[in-house]
């Protein structure tokens, strides 16, 4: 309960100040006024465009759906093998860490060179961005599933295979959920960062195009919008974790 | 179920080269079928590799463990264990903890789950066949592991200081219902443990290790008659014959 009051205290106390310093820099003139729009001014500008939000959304949110399943897909898969097999890890695992730290924005001109602006390259790069992260934590899940349920596994007739699937596998969901949870927010990061710079439609694009026309209302708008969706998005996805993983000692059990 | 375990001059090693540990030594000893066997040791003598070896989590490096005429090549249904942490699956129910072992040998349907009904009620936990691990207390969860390691109906149960992590009076009451599976289910039992008291008070014989390198200095028949009587002469007499030995196991000379 007392969670609650902080969270929303917090929230509020941060839209306040904002709201107040705009107010008190339309009498006092620090910048333009139009620098520093009021929470009702962005209100209003996203009104003016609402024609176009719910079109926005939706391609930004195939964008990055189809992005993200691909990741996950080749993610935990690929994960699942380099946790489970010394070769498969020998394989996969260093290429994998070398092209790990380049930023994906920067194969984005080279999709482009290859894909074309359409879909394809800003979806591609998504997944590649929340791609590692899904890896890596699926990869560490399985490798470090406890080694004392798998012999209880074994010792109760489970071959390896059926081993794998029934305790590998379960064992390491917290830690595979942990990296989902971290991709979708690696995906929508990047995703605006794509539709900025190569897109005629979706979120990050109007706020690029509120640039054009000089309207920071809009740009703020845009931006907020970002983020309640972003926000709406991985809370579902936190929600869905805590209710496939209730049998988990959570951090309040653990005291 | 009526096969002998039999360990035949036994060896095992671990690492090889500089990091060459020698384990166990030369290890025999004949289980009955339907016998209770402790073994006690100082720490370090390898009781638990021991029983890993008779788990099949591990091959031995020399000699022979046979149950009845069967090598022993790995883990197997016919061997359950209980660990000294619980290790029960936490993302399964009680009762899908419990009917893991006869799932995954294929059982029907309606045959786990008459074993799951009768295992809950053999220890005692029938209302809680739906709730996780972690909604149990220590001992529920160890009288759950012993469920479980028991639905397969193996020949033997291999437990591995299974009542150590438990509080004085949990342990008592557990080794009294351990006692009364024993004898309800007819199962071999080697039990490995720190406790002289624990070992007297279950076991038909006692196994006494010492360490460096690890052996059985010898075994001791109790011929105590049941329910003992922890007060009673013959038994107090029992116990020290077994810590004497055990004195003699750690202080070597
Ligand atoms: N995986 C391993 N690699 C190398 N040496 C090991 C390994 N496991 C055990 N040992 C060594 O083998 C010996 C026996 O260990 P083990 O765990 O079987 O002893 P224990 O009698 O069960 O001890 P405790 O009573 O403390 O549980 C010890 O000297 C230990 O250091
Ligand atoms: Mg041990």
């Amino acid at each position: 309960m007392s969670n609650t009051i902080l969270r929303v205290g917090s929230v509020t106390f941060v839209f306040a100040l904002w709201w107040g310093f705009s107010i008190l820099n339309q009498h006092m003139k620090f910048f333009p006024p139009a620098m520093i729009p009021s929470p009702p001014e962005v209100i209003e500008a996203g009104w003016g465009i609402r024609d176009k939000v719910p079109s926005d959304v939706l391609i930004s949110l195939i964008r990055v759906f189809e992005g993200f399943v691909i990741a996950a897909v080749l993610g935990i898969f690929l994960g699942c093998l380099s946790g489970t097999s010394r070769v498969a890890e020998n394989l996969i695992d260093p290429v994998l860490e070398i092209l790990r730290p380049i930023p994906p924005l920067a194969f984005l001109p080279i999709f482009i060179i290859w894909f074309g602006l359409g879909e394809l390259s800003k979806v591609l790069m998504i997944a590649f961005a929340s791609f590692f992260i899904i890896y890596v934590n699926t990869y560490q899940g399985v490798r470090y599933a406890d080694p004392l349920l798998m012999r209880a596994a074994r010792s109760l007739g489970a071959k390896k295979r059926a081993s794998f699937f029934t305790i590998g596998l379960p064992s390491a969901m917290p830690e595979i959920f942990t990296g989902l949870r971290l991709g979708a927010g690696m995906a929508f990061f990047v995703l605006v960062a794509a539709e900025l710079l190569a897109a005629d439609n979706g979120m990050g694009f109007r706020i690029q195009e509120a640039r054009w026309q000089f309207r920071v209302d809009r740009m703020f708008f845009g931006a907020a919008l970002i983020g309640v969706v972003g926000f709406v998005l991985l809370g579902a996805l936190r929600r869905l974790e805590i209710r496939l993983l209730a049998w988990k000692p959570s951090r309040d059990e653990a005291r | 179920m009526s096969v002998n375990l039999t360990l035949a001059n036994v060896d095992l090693e671990y690492g090889s080269g500089k990091e060459r540990v020698i384990a166990l030594t030369d290890v025999s000893i004949q289980i009955k079928a339907g016998e209770f066997v402790s073994i006690v040791g100082p720490s370090g003598c390898g009781k638990s590799s021991l029983m890993n070896m008779v788990a099949g989590f591990l091959s031995c490096s020399g000699g022979t463990i046979k149950l009845g005429n069967e090598s022993i090549s790995g883990p197997g249904a016919d061997r359950g264990v209980v660990f000294q942490e619980h290790a029960l699956f936490p993302w399964m129910t009680v009762k899908q903890n419990i009917s893991y072992g006869p799932k995954v040998n294929g059982w029907s349907k309606k045959n786990i789950d008459a074993r799951v009904a009768e295992l809950l009620d053999l220890i005692g936990l029938a209302g809680f066949a739906n709730a996780w691990p972690k909604q149990l207390s220590g001992g529920m969860k160890q009288r759950v592991a012993i469920a479980r390691a028991l639905a397969n109906r193996p020949e033997m149960l291999l437990m591995d200081e299974p009542f150590a992590a438990l509080d004085a009076q949990t342990r008592r009451m557990l080794q009294d219902e351990l006692l009364r599976i024993w004898e309800k289910t007819g199962t071999t039992i080697l039990f490995i443990t720190h406790s002289i008291d624990e070992a007297t008070l279950l076991s038909d014989r006692v196994a006494v290790m010492k360490a460096n390198p690890g052996e059985i200095l010898d075994v001791i028949s109790l011929n105590l008659p049941r329910p003992r009587d922890e007060n009673s002469n013959e038994f107090l007499e029992a116990r020290r014959r077994v810590s004497e030995l055990l004195k003699r196991a750690s202080n070597p000379i």
